[in-house]
């Protein structure tokens, strides 16, 4: 059975000993983000979250959502669920105190984020959708549609969801044909289908609020001629409650892999009003401000599952007993076998997991920490270089992370052998659930190219030094402690193999691009798994300092965890750098018509 | 109307709990501690009194350690509108934290406190009753059903035989059982404004109160583990071994 307490320990390792979060009490707007009050804040989302949405997840996943006659319904128990969580003002949380939200940081966000995805990514998905919605909002909109719709949306009452992909065009949107016609009123009238709409239809909310792409009569082809729109199932009346229906409809639902409690829909819009957000033409700009988050959204759904599916193999592991410890002092011969967690490849599994899991949830936090400094902090410079990290990083949350979601869910799968592909143990619903969060919000593949394509060559480098300076003077001032050698020589070997493959990488797709998109993969792996050690390291001081604490125990399992990253996992960097390093011609020899 | 509710910060209820090496008591270090469950539908049972224009302020109080703030901080986010610590380190048995109460509630002249019928640390079940009779009030424990209507209040009682049903006249001492409510969860905006709630911070030598423990802590021990059981080959079987063995009947 899944097994999960919300690891809020493991969370204030990170918050308070690692990344000092209380620096963001500092900034101006943020004076109430004390630890106390993220203390207070988490323990109240743990409960919810683990009374409330956890229940539902496997039963969620077992009944799926409704379709009949354009209505959506959700699985039983979600609705009641939904009302808690608004009525708990959690949808609240980061957004503008001028629109009924909580004005906290968005570090805290995430972190609540991670614990919504580790109890049910399902319902997640109903108010995370509406959050990008908001965001893209709040930014680009007139101040009219903001009074209109942000404080349904922040309240709950009302959702929000990305309508982007066509039936043939998914990450070309350039490809684009829904239209928008103006209707001589100031407003638009917009046409088109739309699919793998999230959250598109369902009976949670009174409104639903789809921030649709579409082009305009006089659009320029391409992706420079797209518009963004925001297009109310209901027309609001004056008095703000949901009036007349608007011309757009669910077609039918998807039926999927996974996330099934979550509907997937055709959405239909024929001449339905909408309103233009930002300027004309100007809409993938907008639209990439709900991207941006929702990719770092996109990566807490990693990380969420793979926390639960380590809690939940680790559990499995220590109750199931089969065979004998292949050390003969290690053998309980009360009992005619030995847990399996005395089995070292059985070990090797939940190490794999947990010391992913823990670098992962420190490199995401620390990104959500910059992206509050690159919106608050008072001095520009500042701002620009959290804002340069944020936006280096944000393709390494998004692939790595859900790329180790998804392996964790595996791995947690074969760690219960048979058991784990039954339904009614809930494990094999992690693996089906994590397989989506590598394909959405740009598959793992786009987040690479992002990361070669256009963070890499940016401002001349500029980001890429943001990440590499810090590492080598840190590398450089540490390596006077003695006891930190074990992790810091690891740690710089890799270090120098990214730079050398960044070098290369840049050299080679100057002459010939399609070297760039041939390393792209191995190349956003390599630094993933860079950025993890840089983080392992990071919490293996921390841990050295209070080992003789009166929490050792911690400290003791930080320091294995370490030390397992550094010496099993971080290894993959060079079979990654030969990769690199070998180039992308052989990819390209097979004629298409060989395949 | 005045209410006050005592809270008491426990090992939580999920945590397994260990016995310390040398047997003086139970491991607290770097365990999960909460609010006694049966204190938090004392909250709310008192807040909802509120929402129901019953009484005007609830005051929460907890005696303790300087952490017990975050406990009285929980029953902020609930809905209480101030909160009070009597802060000690010092071992407080429930005489103690009997005598210390009513020094409370002889400075805050409450009309009725409602506490929980019993922590879920050492379940000893008597500060209720003893502040009861050290105030000399009325007192109702066990509640299941509490209405309260002018100067008295009805409360049901859940007693072995079933439920029984008191009416007391106020000012009142309640404690609370499971049944009572289900308590809800803090609303993110009342937990934003429990940080700004008054919470008043006072030593116990100021009210003038005798704590000095009465009991001895001998030891402690965890329960002895149970013994594996036998399958009986008949009813008679059973019988006869819960008569000669077993000595129960």
């Amino acid at each position: 059975m899944a097994t999960y307490a919300a690891p809020l320990r493991e969370i204030r390792f990170v918050l308070n000993e690692v990344l000092n979060a209380e620096q963001l009490s500092k900034l101006p707007g943020y004076e109430d983000a004390t630890p106390d009050l993220f203390d207070a804040v988490l323990e109240e989302a743990a409960k919810l979250c683990v009374n409330e949405l956890l229940p539902l997840n496997l039963s969620g996943d077992k009944e799926g959502c409704h379709y009949e006659n354009g209505v959506v319904r959700t699985p039983a128990g979600f609705k009641e669920a939904y009302t808690k969580f608004i009525d708990g003002g959690w949808t609240s949380l980061s957004c503008d105190p001028d629109f009924g939200g909580q004005g906290m940081p968005h570090l805290l966000e995430l972190v609540v984020q991670e614990l919504i995805c580790s109890c049910n990514i399902s319902f997640g998905m109903y108010p995370g959708l509406s959050h990008g919605a908001y965001n893209a909002l709040a930014q680009h909109g007139t101040d009219e549609l903001k009074q209109r719709y942000l404080p349904k949306i922040v309240d709950g009452t009302w959702s929000g969801t990305m309508c982007l992909t066509e039936p043939h065009c998914g990450t070309d949107l350039g490809l684009m044909r829904s239209k928008a016609e103006p209707r001589g009123d100031g407003s638009y009238a917009i046409s088109g289908t739309k699919i793998f709409i999230s959250a598109g239809e369902q009976d949670l909310t009174e409104n639903i609020i789809h921030l649709v792409l579409a082009k305009l009569p006089d659009a320029p082809p391409g992706v420079k001629g797209i518009s963004l729109f925001v297009v109310p199932k209901f027309l609001p009346n004056e008095d703000g409650t949901p009036g007349i229906r608007n011309g757009v409809m669910c077609g039918s639902i998807e039926h999927k892999m996974g996330i099934k409690a979550n509907s997937t829909c055709v959405m239909n819009f024929e001449g339905a009003q909408g309103w233009l957000i930002g300027e004309a033409h100007k809409g993938m700009r907008c639209m990439f401000t709900m991207m941006n988050a929702a990719r770092l959204g996109v990566g807490m759904q990693g990380l969420g599952l793979s926390e639960i599916s380590y809690q939940t193999a680790a559990a499995y592991a220590k109750d199931r007993r089969q065979m004998r410890s292949l050390d003969p002092k290690k053998q309980d011969h009360t009992a005619s076998a030995d847990p399996i967690i005395v089995h070292p490849d059985v070990r090797r599994m939940l190490m794999t997991m947990r010391a992913n899991t823990e670098a992962c949830r420190a490199l995401a936090y620390w990104v959500g920490m910059l992206l509050d400094i690159s919106h608050k902090h008072p001095d520009p410079e500042k701002r620009l270089e959290a804002d340069d990290l944020v936006a280096l990083l944000t393709p390494i949350v998004k692939a790595y992370l859900t790329d180790h979601g998804f392996n964790a869910a595996n791995l947690a799968v074969q760690v219960h052998g048979g058991h784990g592909y039954i339904h009614d143990y809930g494990v094999e619903q992690f693996v089906r659930d994590a397989r989506i969060t590598q394909i959405y919000e740009g598959t793992n593949g786009i987040q690479a190219l992002d990361l070669v394509g256009r963070k890499m060559p940016q401002n001349m480098g500029r980001l890429m030094r943001r990440f590499f300076h810090p590492v080598s003077a840190y590398l450089e001032t540490q390596m006077e402690n003695p006891n930190m050698l074990e992790f810091l020589g690891p740690l710089a070997k890799a270090f120098g193999k990214l730079q050398m493959a960044t070098a290369t990488v840049a050299q080679k797709a100057f002459a010939r691009p399609e070297e760039a998109g041939a390393a792209s993969s191995d190349y956003l792996r390599l630094f993933s798994l860079v950025a993890l050690g840089y983080m392992w390291a990071q919490m293996a001081e921390v841990a050295l300092k209070k080992v003789e604490s009166d929490d050792k125990a911690f400290y003791e399992a930080k320091l294995i965890n370490a030390r397992f990253f550094m010496q099993k996992l971080l290894p993959e960097h060079g079979a990654l750098f030969v990769n690199i390093m070998a180039g992308g011609k052989v990819l390209m020899e097979l004629p298409a018509e060989a395949f | 109307m005045k209410l006050l509710v005592a809270v008491k910060r426990v090992i939580d209820y999920n945590v397994k709990v260990r016995v310390k090496a040398d047997q003086t008591g139970v491991d607290l270090a770097n365990v999960k501690m909460s609010m006694n469950p049966f204190d938090e539908i004392a909250v709310e049972e008192a807040v909802r009194l509120k929402e129901a224009g019953i009484a005007t302020e609830v005051v929460v109080v907890s005696l303790g350690v300087l952490q017990s703030q975050e406990t009285l901080r929980t029953a902020l986010a609930m809905g209480a509108d101030r909160a009070i610590l009597v802060q000690t380190d010092a071992e407080l048995q429930p005489l103690a934290v009997a005598k210390l109460l009513k020094a409370v509630v002889d400075k805050e002249a409450p009309q009725l406190v409602i506490l929980g019928k019993q922590a879920i640390d050492d379940d000893s079940n008597q500060t209720g009753q003893m502040l009861a009779a050290l105030l000399d009030w009325p007192q109702a424990t066990f509640a299941s059903k509490v209405v309260v209507a002018g100067s008295e209040a009805t409360v049901t009682r859940e007693i072995d035989g079933g439920l029984e049903t008191l009416a007391v006249s106020l000012p009142a001492i309640i404690t609370t059982d499971l049944r009572l409510n289900e308590p809800r969860y803090a609303s993110l905006p009342n937990i934003m404004k429990a940080k700004k709630k008054p919470l008043d911070v006072i030593d116990p030598a100021s009210l003038g109160v005798d704590i000095a423990p009465r009991l001895t802590t001998l030891k402690v021990t965890e329960p002895p583990k149970r013994q594996g059981g036998v399958k009986v080959a008949s009813v008679a079987d059973l019988v006869a071994k819960l008569r000669t063995e077993a000595k129960v009947i």
